[in-house]
């Protein structure tokens, strides 16, 4: 699989140069010519007016694979509670697995000490099955003693997809078990799809892609596997054609948990994993809870930001006020945290938290492609920024272009009487 | 006996200086300057940091990419670095971060002895955070990722390290030699000397191919050796533009607004 120039046609007008998002083609005697950055995306094909770029065919499947079956969740708990990225990715992979075929499962696999009863949380909200992995030893997370049970489990099961939330301990985890399974593992996904006609769907409604050459009644199962990459600038999809598991990383906050379905059973199948206290070389000495205000960024239904355009730390003293008013909470633009005026946990964007409240706040936030990548799913954006040119505005339902320091007191004094002004609107449209 | 310390670092495209043209929807990489990645740069200075302590601490910094990337490579040296390898090959072209390890892994073992790795948590172009516990597999080494505090013992043998949660952190303990990656918490990189830079560039960078690596370039590394492959690439669609709100006073913009939530049934 490869990109070629066709010497003949190319007229060294270098489209393709500046459409390629990895710098991988130079021009060499007026030739365009790939290099070794190239990932092979197939942007250039698309650019080139003179047909003179090609990919040669796509390697079939050369291992067998029909071995492996089901949607899998590791249904991540932290001092016996799950966090919410699992039943998000239970929802999700219910979603999947149904989309494979009728009759296959999604499972999800609780690692730890005396954790059984979570399996009822999370048959509530889809599973099918769960796996119980116990052991006095999996008590605490590490690194070494859950990529060992999950690993050994998943080359017992064969299951064909793993989901794995891309929290810190996701993330740490997920590319140890994908590396020991000598598999590919996508990171930090934020739309999954399996059968071609919904990544179309998808591929349409939320993209700039031209999906004509995709074909909607394929047979291709196969996992895409949406994510952003260059700070948000730039989407990819990635596939894991030969090798089993296909795993993902996925990021909290962008799935959707299903309804919870109380008194929902399944099957609870009980592992004793093959582990001893050698196979562990780390300690945890301690797991501490931070004292700092509990910011839950992706569980908010409002969230009020601010950014560069505060000024300095004092500016989200203010933020603080307008967000204890209607009910929500802080965050901030990667400017501000790298200023130093709040903490990271605050930060809202690609290398921060994705969000997707009610209503989202943008306080004196320019809007950099990082922070709208990890914002723009808000249901209802509001702006308010001195600068008309922002490029906020082009997110916003609202834009406000003012002095955020003379509007946001104005919304703290009004908030309460909202209801009062709109009621006064609609006797007045009655007159 | 010294003590020895690899960094893994990566050259990045600065994507914060990257923009999207807005009528071909492709992106500008005209003038976006390549630099060290953030958290490698916080790699590279808890190194500097145990040599600041034990000057006869050795520090090789190890990274693959194209031949440019030895830029990177002369600025890790010039901030105190003692030597530089570079693996470059096309043959590693396209590789993703399953097929990177493997070269990487591949260098590490050809650079031999080591005490402890640092890596930076996750590269800004990618974001994945894979391939230093990808390397640490293959090394068989235990890690920590998301290091925000680290210590070592005397015996240059014992480590206590913070690892960051997203709502606290983990105290860990564990011995060298293991895999740890790093996050700007850390530290703050120092900047390069005049000194520096003056002994960097007189320095030679080893400059390894997959030959030299011994990586089998069909089934290791690069485009085609990857399980990964990319699908699709495209820029994401921008959301329609709203309403600029307008009024004579903030007062009156902010009534406007209300009146415009409660209609439109946001709150």
């Amino acid at each position: 699989m490869a990109i070629h120039v066709i010497k003949e046609n190319c007229k060294g007008c270098s489209l393709c140069i500046k459409a390629c998002p990895f710098e991988a083609i130079d021009l060499v005697d007026k030739i365009a010519v790939i290099n070794e950055k190239c990932t092979v995306c197939n942007t250039c094909v698309a650019a080139c007016p003179f047909d003179a770029i090609y990919t040669d065919e796509k390697a079939a499947p050369t291992n067998d694979l029909s071995a492996y079956t089901g949607v899998w969740v590791y249904a991540e708990q932290r001092a016996g509670k799950l966090v919410n990225v699992a039943l998000e990715l239970i929802g999700e992979g219910r979603r999947l697995a149904r989309e494979i075929g009728s009759d296959t499962k999604v499972w999800a696999v609780i690692v730890g000490d005396n954790i059984e009863g979570l399996s009822q949380e999370c048959f509530e909200y889809g599973a099918d099955g769960v796996y119980v992995i116990e052991s006095p030893l999996l008590a605490r997370f590490t690194t070494d003693g859950y990529t060992k049970v999950l690993t050994d489990l998943i080359t017992e099961k064969k299951p064909e997809i793993v989901l794995v939330g891309a929290t810190h301990i996701g993330r740490d985890l997920a590319p140890r078990v994908a590396a020991r399974l000598n598999t590919g593992l996508t990171a930090d996904c934020t739309r999954l799809d399996v059968k071609v006609s919904s990544y179309i769907d998808y591929a349409d409604k939320y993209t700039t892609q031209d999906t004509s050459d995709l074909d909607p009644v394929s047979e291709d199962k196969g996992l895409k596997q949406t994510r952003p990459a260059f700070g948000g600038n730039l989407m990819a999809t990635i596939i894991t054609p030969n090798t089993r598991p296909q795993m993902s990383t996925v990021r909290p906050g962008v799935m959707t948990r299903r309804e919870r379905n109380v008194g929902a059973t399944g099957e609870t199948v009980k592992v004793v994993p093959a582990l001893t206290a050698d196979d562990i070389h780390v300690t945890v000495v301690d797991v501490v809870k931070s004292a700092k205000d509990l910011v839950s960024l992706t569980d908010a239904d409002i969230i009020v930001a601010g950014g560069r355009g505060l000024g300095g730390a004092d500016g989200f003293k203010l933020i603080k006020e307008l967000a204890d008013k209607v009910g929500g909470v802080s965050g901030s633009s990667r400017a501000a945290v790298d200023a130093g005026w709040i903490d990271h946990a605050y930060q809202v964007g690609q290398t921060g938290t994705t969000v997707k409240p009610k209503i989202y706040f943008a306080c004196g936030i320019s809007g950099a492609i990082q922070h709208l990548a990890g914002m723009q799913s808000s249901e209802f954006i509001i702006a308010i920024n001195k600068d008309p040119d922002a490029p906020i505005f082009e997110v916003a339902d609202y834009g406000i272009v003012g002095d955020l320091y003379k509007v946001i007191p104005e919304i703290i004094a009004e908030w309460d009487n909202a209801e009062v002004l709109y009621e006064a609107t609609l006797d007045r449209s009655k007159e | 006996m010294a003590f020895k310390i690899i960094v893994c670092a990566k050259q990045v495209p600065d994507t914060n200086e990257i923009k999207i043209d807005p009528v071909k929807k492709t992106l500008i990489r005209e003038g976006v300057p390549s630099i060290l990645n953030h958290d490698d740069a916080n790699a590279l200075e808890e190194a500097l940091k145990i040599k600041d302590k034990w000057p006869d601490t050795h520090i090789t910094v190890v990274t693959m990419g194209p031949p440019q990337a030895k830029d990177m490579l002369i600025e890790c040296l010039a901030m105190g670095a003692d030597e530089a390898v570079l693996a470059s090959d096309r043959a590693l072209g396209g590789s993703d971060t399953w097929a990177t390890s493997n070269a990487l892994y591949a260098a590490i073992k050809k650079i031999g002895d080591y005490d402890l790795i640092f890596a930076g948590r996750q590269a800004i172009d990618g974001d994945t955070a894979q391939v230093g516990p990808q390397i640490a597999e293959k090394l068989g080494l235990p890690q920590v990722t998301y290091v925000t505090e680290f210590e070592i013992a005397d015996d240059k043998k014992s480590i206590t390290v913070k690892r960051a949660l997203e709502d606290g952190y983990e105290l860990i303990q564990l011995q060298t030699p293991c895999m740890l990656t790093t996050i700007k918490e850390l530290n703050t990189p120092r900047y390069m000397s005049v000194g520096g830079i003056f002994d960097a560039v007189k320095k030679d960078i080893a400059v390894w191919g997959a030959a030299d690596l011994g990586v089998d370039t069909e089934k290791e590394v690069g485009l085609d050796a990857s399980p990964t492959k990319v699908y699709r690439s495209f820029t994401p669609a921008p959301k329609g533009k709203g309403e600029i709100l307008e009024g004579d006073t903030e007062n009156d913009i902010v009534k406007t607004m209300l009146v415009g939530l409660k209609s439109k049934h946001v709150i």
